[in-house]
């Protein structure tokens, strides 16, 4: 039995649709931990982040300013919210804020905040257009692929890797083109979502799976689970999976996270090529810095990722790396209706809060 | 065949469905190839199975059952199952 996790813990990402974000699933599985005794604050960009809403989620809540604002406006909010709720983990679950908060720890520390984040110049090597350098890492395979910063590049690039190419914006979303017009069609689109570079990667033919992971920062890995995904949503989103036991993903994972010396939570996805199970037709496609919005699978099949973080963000020692887990656990989303009191919906739109329901012990 | 390594490690039910645990992969199969899986499973060599159904089922050519069963394991083959 673990200590007491008696943290105020704020975690991002209250957007559950369907795409969702992963700050539900995350503290759903703090919630699951038989010795969580803290509390756990939402933060969100909208009032209508339907994780605001979920029956006995959080104990409080509040919305933040765009990641465009800047990490100055970041920091700012933060002391406002360790005024108002005393937190002292917080927990970032999207792309576009790990960054800044990886570049705020400090200043975040000084105020009594906890994270448990990659390096900045880790999180740089784990991009997508930093992605062939990461495959002359020892045990790191991944397909070919280049960033471009023009669309002239695109049909050299076409002839180079052949029909059909995965072409992906540089945060997120990607492709698979089957014609040139496609690919175009696509880079276009991903420039003016996410700007450039458009990164354009050699197809692979076979099984996706992800692994999400926890890095204790020197190398080590702290805790990982497999998943294959078993239903997407027209968005590609995996609407359900199941935990898988390949120990050679286990171990392209961990290898990653040794390159990298990775300090918190990722995802890495995975390419099988041909369907094969072997380390030399394992790909990683790519690896996305922060939970993804299964993690809540890794908790209830025996490895509480999200957990673990926390505690190790506080300084605290666990014994790793974490039990294994339950292989053949699937998770399958569900839409639900919430009903709530407009009073919520009132207090984020009003003030930008939402309040502990009962005050603290 | 060689190799049932892999078909030890298949999560199979009574209702026919089998999962590997390795791939997430899922199948359902019939009562039949249900049966014969369960003793491929067990280590019984294609051979020994197709002899066993035979005298389960004196009335069935035994050429029928050799092809039933050697399709399966052409089929467990192409999804790297038996080597």
């Amino acid at each position: 039995m673990n200590s007491p996790l008696t943290a105020t813990i704020a975690v991002t990402g209250m957007n559950a649709t369907d795409n969702p974000a992963p700050g539900v699933p995350v503290a759903r599985a703090l919630r699951l931990d038989p010795s969580f005794q803290g509390r756990i604050i939402g933060l969100g960009y909208d009032p209508l982040d339907p994780g605001f809403y979920a029956t006995g989620l959080l104990d409080g809540g509040a919305i933040l300013p765009l990641p465009s604002a800047g990490r100055e406006a970041l920091l700012h909010r933060m002391r406002e919210l360790v005024a108002q709720f005393g937190i002292t983990v917080f927990i970032p679950t999207l792309d576009s804020e790990i960054r800044a908060v990886a570049s705020l720890r400090d200043e975040l520390l000084a105020l009594g905040v906890h994270t448990f984040v990659p390096t900045v110049d880790a999180i740089d090597r784990s991009s997508k257009p930093q992605l062939p350098k990461l495959g002359a890492e020892p045990g790191v395979n991944v397909p070919e692929s280049e960033p471009l910063m023009s669309a002239d590049g695109l049909g050299k690039l076409i002839k180079k890797f052949e029909l059909p190419v995965v072409v992906k914006g540089v945060y997120y979303g990607a492709y698979v083109c089957y014609t040139e017009a496609d690919a175009l069609a696509s880079f276009r689109y991903y420039e003016a979502t996410w700007g450039l570079p458009v990164i354009v990667q050699r197809h692979l033919d076979g099984d996706e799976y992800n692994v999400c992971a926890l890095g204790d920062g020197t190398g080590a890995t702290v805790g990982a689970v497999a998943m294959r995904k078993l239903a997407l949503t027209d968005k590609g989103k995996g609407w359900s999976g199941v935990t898988v036991s390949s120990p050679a993903l286990l171990e392209l994972a961990a290898a990653v996270i040794r390159a990298l010396k990775w300090r918190g939570p990722l995802e890495v996805e995975i390419m099988a090529a041909k369907g094969e199970m072997t380390a030399d037709s394992l790909h990683v496609i790519e690896i996305n810095p922060r939970f993804p919005a299964w993690c809540y699978l890794t908790a209830a099949a025996g490895q509480n990722l999200p957990s673990a973080c926390a505690r190790l963000a506080l300084g605290e020692r666990i014994a790793t790396p974490l039990p294994a887990y339950k292989t053949g656990q699937m998770f399958v989303r569900i839409s639900l209706d919430q009903v709530a009191d407009m009073s919520t919906f009132g207090q984020l739109s009003a003030l930008g809060i939402l309040p502990f329901a009962t005050p603290s012990a | 065949m060689s190799n049932t390594e892999r078909l030890r490690e298949l999560a199979i039910s009574d209702a026919g469905f089998v999962f590997d645990p390795l791939t997430g992969h899922t199948y359902n199969v019939n009562g039949t190839a249900l049966a014969v899986l369960r003793s491929l499973k067990e280590g019984a060599t294609p051979e020994a199975v197709i002899a066993a159904l035979h005298e389960q089922f004196e009335t069935e050519p035994e050429d029928d059952i050799a092809r039933d069963v050697y399709e399966l394991v052409g089929r467990l083959r192409e999804h790297g199952l038996v080597k």
